[in-house]
Order: structure tokens, then sequence, then C-alpha cells
């Protein structure tokens, strides 16, 4: 018996990005923008999506795939906004994944109604490590880090505040009770993501709600100007 | 939680290439933005790979230091800290030489005949 060497050199994620591409070929035939939207547990993602989706997008239908490790509470919460809302729990049992994979997400497609909507938001697990390593076959990612969480969070997890286009700064209306630095926060993310775009919001005074709203609008519209 | 995943990720991959045959050594890549402890992911390994041909492989990791290049001032440094300007004229046109790798870069085999199956 002799060794043999065999080279390999691929990313070790490398079976997750084909079906991630996979997956972003089906949304493009339907043409349906995707957002990854992701964020440490309670920084306030399905708030944000409750706030911004009460009243309907300019001519851009919304659909929710709703990603939790068990349970259907978020889903329960936005079934009032008489949108398609499609649950995903990473695990039927007990203790599941997580994070979303592309093979989770692909899982779903059957359940999501492409043909109806034209932006697909996919609230990720709370979680700031594992899903920011996983593509699902989304076009934009997105995080919502609330003020909540402590200037350093860009330096701890820089994977993630690297990879999203877009951090939404959630909980502002808080900043008055609590010791957190907005300037010391903002300088550490220019440092970990130089010019990344963000934006100030409370979900739940509404303040800065509308630039979040015409963020997930211009996505929606990247796939028609493609189209 | 982040190295289980990387580490059914990496069994999967080495068990593709080893083709049926026992893998005695798994190398790796890791960057240093990826994050990942070196003892949590040989842990986890171990017990991925137990029922597939990669079980009982040594798992080595080449670790890379995070290694910047300024594309305006073309300053070349390692930070300590994961900061994306550059540390001589204060740019954001900074790229990354190194540090965010996460690949499998070879395996060695024994050549006997074996079956691979997938990690439970």
């Amino acid at each position: 018996m002799h060794r043999t060497k065999v080279r390999i050199v691929e990313d070790a994620l490398d079976a997750n990005n084909t079906i991630a591409r996979a997956n972003r070929d089906d949304f493009d035939r339907h043409r349906v923008s995707v957002v990854n939207l992701m964020s440490a547990p309670g920084a306030g993602k399905t708030t944000l999506l409750e706030r911004a989706l009460a009243t309907p997008l300019d001519g851009v239908r919304v659909g929710v795939l709703e990603g939790d490790v068990q349970g259907s509470f978020d889903s329960d919460r936005l079934a009032s906004l008489h949108i398609p809302v499609t649950q995903l729990n990473t695990d039927p049992g007990f203790g599941g994944e997580c994070h979303l994979d592309a093979n989770m997400v692909r899982s779903a497609l059957p359940a999501l109604p492409l043909d109806e909507i034209d932006l697909l938001v996919i609230e990720n697990v709370g979680n700031l490590v594992c899903p920011a390593e996983f593509r699902v076959g989304e076009d934009a990612r997105a995080m919502v880090c609330s003020v909540t969480e402590g200037e350093d969070k860009p330096l701890k997890y820089p994977l993630m505040f690297r990879t999203c286009e877009l951090v939404v700064v959630n909980k502002i209306d808080l900043l008055p009770h609590l010791e957190f630095d907005l300037d010391k926060f903002l300088y550490h993310l220019d440092q970990v993501h130089p010019g990344v775009e963000r934006m100030l919001v409370s979900a739940r005074t509404g303040e800065g709600v509308g630039a979040w709203r015409d963020w997930l609008s211009a996505v929606a519209a990247r796939e028609t100007a493609l189209a | 939680m982040h190295e289980l995943s990387i580490a059914t990720a990496v069994v999967n991959t080495a068990c593709k290439h080893a083709d049926g045959r026992p893998v005695a050594v798994v190398s790796m890549r890791v960057g240093a933005l990826r994050g990942v402890v070196p003892d949590s992911l040989r842990f986890y390994f171990e017990i991925v790979a137990r029922d597939t041909v990669c079980e009982g492989a040594v798992l080595d990791l080449t670790e890379l230091d995070l290694e910047l290049r300024c594309g305006d001032c073309g300053c070349r440094w390692s930070p300590d800290l994961p900061i994306f300007r550059c540390r001589a004229c204060g740019g954001a046109d900074v790229a990354i030489e190194s540090g965010e790798e996460l690949e499998v870069d070879y395996i060695e085999v024994s050549e006997q005949e074996a079956q691979c199956i997938g990690p439970r």
C-alpha cells in the first residue's frame, strides 16, 4: 500500500456556492431580486420588516422567507402584512443549523410563489458568524446591527460586516438611555468596511424606515434593469 | 458551530476527490479572516469523518495571516485587527492579498479498495 497525493485547491464551500448559483439562476428566471438579511439574535430584523412592509412598496411585490432554527414565531408576526411568508426551519426536530445554506433555501423553492413577487427577503437565522460564510443565491446582503450590541462588533465579526453592502443600525431611539458611542461604532465600521452604505433607524418609532424601504425598492429594481 | 459546518464541507470535499480510497491526510489553507479555531475544526473533523473514507485522517492546517495592500500608495502590511483602511495613507482601496482562504489544498490517499460514503 502506498500513498498518493491528490491536489485539490478547492474552496471548502464550493459545493454550497454551486447550489447558490443554481438558486440564483432560478430567481433570475422568475425576475425576483433576493436580499439575504442577517444579524445577531434580537437585533430587530423581523420588526424592521414589519415596519417597512406595513404599507406595500410602490410597484414591488415582496415575499419573505423566514429562516429559524425552530418555530414559526417570526412568520406568525408577519402574517398580518398579507404578503407571502414562507417558514424554513433548519431542523424539524430539536437543535438545527445556526444558519441557512444554499441547499436549505433550494428545498424551500417549491413553496415560494416566485411568479407573484418581485423581491424576496430571506431573513437568516440570527447569528453573526456562520451566515456570512454561506451564500444562498442572493443578489444583495444586508445586516442589522442594533445599538445595544456594543461599538466593537465590526472588529469582532469582520467577515459579516465586510460581506454586507448595507448596514442598518437599529434601535436608535434607545441612544439617550445607553452609553453606546455611535461615532465610535461608525468609525469601527468604516475601518472594517470602508465606505459601506449605512442607515440609522428605529423600527420601533419608524425613524429612518423610509430609507430602508427605498433601499429594498432599489434592490428590486436591479432585476428589472437586467431583464 | 461555525467549525462544524466547515468540517462537514471539508470532509465532503475530501471524499469527493478521494474516489473511494482511504484518506490519510487532508491539508487545508485557512486565512485569519475566516475566524476558524484550529482545535475546534480538528475536533469536529474527527467526528464528521467517522464512517467515511476520511475516518482517522490527519487534518493539517496551514494558517495564513491577513495581508493587505493599498491600491493608492502601494503600502503592504499585516494588521493585528481587521482594519481595512490603509495604515499609511488612510485610503479605502485596500486589497486582501491573503487571509481569506478556506480551501482544501490536497489530500493524501492510500491506494487500496474502499468505498466512499458521505458524512452522517
